[in-house]
């Protein structure tokens, strides 16, 4: 038994064989370490201290270290390590505080060597110097780290942390003197060995306890650390301030956590609680373990790789009393029940879609999409040479491109330039935004931007003369398609007409009326109801005398006024962009509604009595019997409906220009999400004026202050050409007013124009009078600026 | 009580706006006394006059409002509604109809009421303390007037509570107050039982369910056996408690019942030390007393309605009968084992109680009765591991000796009876320990003996449910 530390080591180097085997301990375990030579390994637990050799085929008991009659608490070890240099030593932290160290090449059979009883509560971790053979460390609860010379009787430094308890104390491999140690309250500290008075760097780590660390075993500074809070971080330590450079969330607190060897991106981890798997990540891919063990059946509590340069064998031991050897080969990974898929819309409606390639080809006997442009492009990892496993990550990428002309995007682009959106009264906005639709032949919308005139402005001169030139162009006889029923809106309305308009396009489904069925005209009313109103002279911007006519009401008429926004200084307004390649029948469905019947498609022809009978209807609309959100519901369901579409230009556009009078009827989050997918639309398009300008009319909280957000723009000072960090005029290192003007040499506040070559400006209106003159900086510093 | 549009509105007084609180307290008073007016006339206390009962009812809710005025202009932590509660209070008596009077000695029968904190006096946060509570609850309860000796516990002590009690859970709001009142009940607190029966039926509650355990449903009375063993013998709890529990309830519930055992337990002894104890029992000098508690009078108040079994009371661990394995808190603690499960069943609601044993534990002032500068983590470690001790939980790394050393006999009588049998406190052994140390730090004993008791609970609690689980 005595010779049993050499009984093994034929395995030597890298050639280790074994298969996944495990063997009962006769009680829970609480941590593991390894010889050096990975022929044995030592188990130790509150009721276990057991030295097991491992065989080819199953591990064999070598030494039972508990030994005398009595159990003492020295030997309930919270902590095992065996020393990497000397096989013969062995060190375990006890849980009342007591170090102890073990020779196993003492003859008797008690191969206890030196106890230390200096801390005053249980020790969490001990760990013996990577190369020097008489040097022990050990972290306790009571918060202080001591080292101690297996030479001498008593600890030769100690070493307190100021933050609670010590849960991980780690050489580390490359710096000889160096030490990490992990505290409770989620710090982590450097220590240097020769330093016991202070710390050398501190930071925090984790939200909680951080239970674990390891050094990276390659030269590179790197340290793992585990937490309650789930997360496994890697710290980069070359840097003055370390720095996170990976962070892998596990489903579990994190107890214990080890570098792969040879893998240099690789760590495995287990949980102290109510996970009991173990899993090995690669910590560039942290959402998903690139292997698993899952043998064990309560909560895994050490975790050691086998040999220091062989990543295939991983033994653990855990509270269920079992001891394993786990082989790479035969770890279950999760990647292969994972189904990896990414879809991607493209601009100008492409859509890009990417799968395993064993998924896309299993369907490959569907009929081929005619757009299908199949890329089978298949990405291959290069493989880390030493990885084992052979599964290549094959993907097939397919892109579905839309045919070139049948939806092309350059309505929305040029509706989202034309549109105008604020800055004039909401009759003249409906026109120009009519107007633009039409030109685009988007009958259509052009038609809703007519209605929304005609709804909630008297109706004017402007929507007759629209009306007829759309009858001038129009060749096509009037298809008529609503279904409502006259009679139910003559009662409803108090008499008269309505006008049906046709949109959209002609559907298959509509029916078709005979417009002179639908088309009431009025006269009469139209000029007895026109009286009846009192005009409302508070309206400036009426355009004909009659509109101030046929005003609806005193409200809607005061809602008009916020409508005159001074001009936008900044950017020129753009025209908002309303567009419906569908067809907005709905409006037709509400029995209620005024309709006008206009065909988008192919452009209405209505012959002059009916614009006429348009204009009469309006006014009987707005008899001043009817509410003044009469028709409401009615837009709320029209903006919906545009929505729904894949409209939101249009929903957006009118949530506008109508303002107050639509905004209560629609609920927040819903105009929210309209103008957050109208916003992004319009910024892959580039048109950032315009989704600027629709950020700045939005009446979102949540919209409008997106302007708000990341405006700060740092620039150099333009003495010392050093980035200026701080607030105000004063450039905080060569204490000088950084922003003056060039020419003038007044500070400038305000607008302040300058050259990103030599950071050298001033006022805009100065620099502009200097360059009219010269090519060169009017600091003098011989820059060739261009101010564009 | 032909209340209707009289009804008298309280709510706005807890706003934290004072024009809010301003027009309550209008609306309060002409309520008030549009009420009082057809009362004027009847000079006799109705309540005896069996002759007009009608009148008698609206007697009782009169002198109900009045009742609760005297309460807001005692205990609300607003100045306004103080100041006005007691004019209202006085128009009422110039009105000669009489006025009810403030009976007790203040929140605590064992700390005379002027060594405790007026409400009025408290400082800035304080004050923010007491306001939340009582825009919260509508009330300043007896232990938020103790606990206010620390206010950094307090808060987090408030916290959790609402967390547990208020806040969206997997439980039904009556739910939480019903297992409120049996834990309560377990220890025979009158007062955390009414308190919880009035917030039971507040929010909605069957009041059938109070008329005893067996008409609550059974999901509810199959807690009735966990409750009884959490609260008295903890160490016996198995993963079989869970599994019949659980056929029931998921584990989640489970866990929230126990986490609210746990902090009504806590009300529960924080209050003890302040009530008076029905039950006058000798002090007895030894600790042994206990072995023979099981003879005891059943309680007989109506709160033994909420529990069963009255007889089921605290063993010493070491002392009862069967074997049952020491608890070793190195192998399974409330830092790395206890925190991760609870926060897992019951989000949050581990780092809420993982602040509270923190603040409780750490809490210090450096002081000792008249001493300053004085390390006191020793003093309270001893504390800590003697309850946990009681319970059979072991520190490996700690030397029980220090307990006898720093804890003297009627010291730990008092811990000894607080936490496993907290009905029985008196004030003679609240008196009789540590006679040189001010009030504050008895409390302060309190809130480490609550939440000691209530670690060692869960502890037991969530290792079963571990084990369960696995």
């Amino acid at each position: 038994m005595e010779k049993m530390a050499r009984v093994t080591t034929a395995l030597g180097g890298n050639t280790l064989t074994g298969r996944t085997m495990y063997c009962h301990l006769d009680a829970p375990a609480n941590a593991i370490s390894v010889c050096r030579d990975a022929a044995q390994v030592v188990v130790a637990g509150r009721n276990i201290f057991k030295i097991y050799a491992i065989e080819e085929e199953q591990f064999v008991e070598k030494l039972n270290l508990r030994v005398g009659r009595k159990p003492s608490l020295n030997f309930s070890c919270a902590d095992v390590v065996w020393h990497q240099m000397d096989e013969n030593l062995l060190a375990t932290a006890a849980t009342n505080g007591v170090v102890v160290t073990w020779n196993l090449g003492k003859p008797s059979r008690n191969k206890q060597d030196q106890l230390f009883t200096e801390h005053k509560r249980t020790v969490n971790k001990v760990c013996f110097h990577p190369t020097e053979a008489y040097m022990l460390l050990s972290g306790s609860q009571d918060g202080y780290m001591k080292c101690f010379d297996l030479r001498k009787k008593d600890s030769v430094s100690t070493f307190s942390g100021q933050s609670e308890s010590v849960r991980d104390v780690q050489f580390s491999i490359r710096d000889y003197f160096t030490f990490a140690a992990t505290f409770e309250n989620g710090n982590v500290q450097l220590w240097d060995i020769r330093r016991p008075d202070r710390y050398e760097r501190m930071f925090t780590a984790h939200n909680g306890p951080v239970f674990c660390c390891d050094w990276h075993p390659e030269d590179r500074g790197w340290l793992a650390t585990g937490g309650r809070d789930k997360m496994v971080k890697v710290w980069d330590m070359n840097t003055n301030r370390a720095k996170e450079i990976y962070c892998v969330q596990s489903i579990a607190s994190v107890a214990r956590v080890k570098w792969r060897p040879e893998c240099k991106h690789h760590l495995a981890t287990c949980s102290m609680m109510v996970d009991h798997n173990i899993y090995v990540w690669d910590v560039r891919r942290p959402y998903i373990p690139s292997a698993m063990f899952e043998e064990h059946r309560d909560v895994t509590t050490g975790i050691v790789w086998r040999h220091l340069h062989d990543p295939y064998f991983l033994l653990s031991g855990s509270k269920d009393s079992t001891l394993y050897q786990h082989i790479f080969k035969d770890a279950s990974q999760p990647i292969e029940r994972a189904n990896p898929e990414g879809l991607c819309y493209g601009l100008f409606g492409d859509l890009a879609f990417a799968a395993k390639e064993s998924l896309v080809t299993a369907d490959s006997n569907r009929k081929p999409y005619p757009g299908d442009r199949r890329h089978p492009i298949f990405f291959k990892r290069k493989l880390d040479p030493t990885e084992q496993f052979e599964s290549v990550s094959s993907s097939a990428l397919s892109v579905f491109e839309t045919e070139p002309d049948s939806s092309s995007m350059g309505w929305f682009v040029d509706t989202a330039r034309r549109y105008a959106l604020a800055g004039r009264s909401l009759a003249e906005l409906c026109d120009h935004n009519a107007k633009v639709a039409k030109e685009l032949s988007r009958n259509q919308v052009a038609q809703t931007w007519t209605m929304l005139r005609i709804i909630y402005c008297s109706p004017g001169t402007m929507p007759s003369a629209n009306l007829n030139h759309s009858i001038g162009k129009g060749s096509a006889s009037l298809p008529l398609m609503n279904s409502f029923n006259l009679k139910d809106m003559a009662s409803g309305m108090g008499s008269e007409a309505r006008l049906d308009w046709s949109k959209g396009e002609n559907r298959s489904e509509n029916i078709l009326l005979d417009s002179s069925a639908t088309l009431i005209t009025n006269d009469e009313n139209e000029e007895t109801e026109g009286s009846d109103v009192p005009a409302d002279y508070l309206l400036g911007d009426v355009e004909g005398d009659e509109d101030e006519l046929y005003l609806m009401d005193h409200e809607n008429a005061h809602t008009e006024e916020p409508e005159y926004v001074l001009p936008q200084e900044a950017f020129p307004l753009r025209h908002e962009i309303v567009d419906n390649p569908s067809g907005p029948d709905h409006l037709q469905d509400k029995a209620d509604s005024p309709h006008v019947s206009g065909n988008e498609a192919e452009t209405v022809s209505l012959t002059p009595v009916e614009s006429f009978s348009l204009i009469s209807i309006s006014h009987t609309l707005y008899e001043s019997r009817l509410p003044p959100d009469f028709f409401s519901a009615l837009v709320r369901d029209m903006l919906r409906f545009y929505a729904e579409q894949g409209d939101v230009q249009m929903a957006v556009s009118v949530l506008i220009v109508l303002g107050e009078r639509i905004r209560k009827e629609i609920d927040e989050q819903t105009q929210e999400h309209w103008y957050t997918s109208y916003i992004d639309l319009l910024q892959r398009f580039r048109l950032w004026n315009i989704s600027n300008q629709v950020i700045k009319l939005s009446t979102c909280r949540a919209i409008t202050c997106l302007n708000q957000a990341s405006t700060t723009l740092h620039v150099n000072c333009s003495n010392c050409k050093r980035p200026m960090s701080n607030k105000g005029w004063i450039c905080d290192r060569c204490r000088q007013c950084a922003s003056t003007c060039a020419v003038c040499h007044h500070v400038v506040k305000g607008l302040f124009v300058w050259c990103q070559g030599c950071s050298h400006g001033g006022h805009l209106q100065h620099i502009l009078k200097w360059l009219e003159s010269s090519t060169q900086c009017p600091a003098g510093c011989g820059h060739l600026c261009e101010y564009t | 009580m032909a209340e209707g549009e009289n009804e008298v509105r309280w709510d706005g007084l807890c706003s934290r706006d004072s024009a809010t609180r301003d027009t309550a307290l209008e609306n309060i008073k002409q309520a008030i006394l549009r009420k009082a007016e057809p009362l004027r006339s009847v000079k006799v206390l109705p309540y005896r006059s069996s002759e007009q009962p009608l009148n008698a009812a609206s007697w009782d809710g009169f002198n109900r409002i009045l009742a609760r005025l005297l309460m807001l202009s005692k205990r609300c932590p607003f100045e306004d509604v103080r100041e006005k509660s007691q004019f209202i209070l006085k128009c009422v008596q110039e009105l000669g109809i009489r006025i009810p009077r403030p009976l007790g000695h203040g929140p605590s029968r064992f700390i005379p009421e002027k060594e405790i904190l007026q409400v009025g006096n408290e400082d800035a946060q304080m004050h923010t303390l007491f306001a939340d509570s009582f825009a919260a609850l509508g009330r300043l309860d007896n232990i938020t007037l103790v606990m206010v000796f620390h206010p950094q516990y307090l808060e987090s002590f408030l916290k959790t509570q609402h967390y547990l009690l208020q806040m969206d859970g997997p439980l039904p709001l009556h739910y939480r107050h019903y297992i409120g009142i049996m834990a309560a009940a377990r220890h025979q607190c009158s007062y955390l039982v009414n308190l919880h029966v009035n917030d039971f039926l507040h929010v909605g509650g069957d009041p059938k369910w109070l008329n005893g355990l067996e008409n609550a449903p059974q999901k509810l009375q199959n807690l009735g056996e966990l409750n009884k063993v959490l609260a008295h013998r903890p160490w016996l709890i198995t993963k079989e408690h869970i599994e019949i529990t659980d056929s029931f309830c998921e584990v989640e519930a489970l866990m929230e019942k126990m986490k609210q055992l746990q902090e009504c337990r806590d009300e529960e002894e924080a209050s003890q030390e302040e009530m008076a104890s029905r039950f006058e029992i000798e002090k007895r000098e030894s600790m042994f007393v206990f072995s023979s508690d099981d003879e005891e009078v059943a309680p007989t108040r109506d709160i033994s309605r909420h529990f069963e079994d009255t007889s089921y009371g605290y063993k010493d661990f070491s002392r009862h009968g069967m074997h049952v394995p020491t608890f070793r808190v190195q192998d399974y603690c409330w830092e790395d084992h206890g925190y991760s499960l609870v926060n897992r069943l019951y989000p949050d609601v581990g780092q809420l109680i993982d602040e509270k044993f923190h603040i409780a534990y750490n809490l210090t002032y450096n002081t000792m009765a008249m001493h300053k500068d004085v390390d006191t983590s020793m003093l309270r470690r001893a504390i800590w591991n003697y309850i946990h001790c009681m319970f059979g939980i072991r520190y490996d790394d700690y030397d029980y000796g220090e307990i006898n050393q720093l804890l003297d006999r009627s010291f730990k009588v008092y811990i000894k009876t607080v936490v496993c049998t907290p009905e029985k406190a008196t004030k003679k052994m609240y008196d009789s320990f540590w006679r040189q140390f001010k009030h504050s730090e008895k409390v302060h004993v309190n809130l480490l003996l609550i939440e000691a008791r209530m670690q060692a609970e869960l502890l037991y609690a969530l290792r079963a449910i571990t084990r369960y689980m696995t």
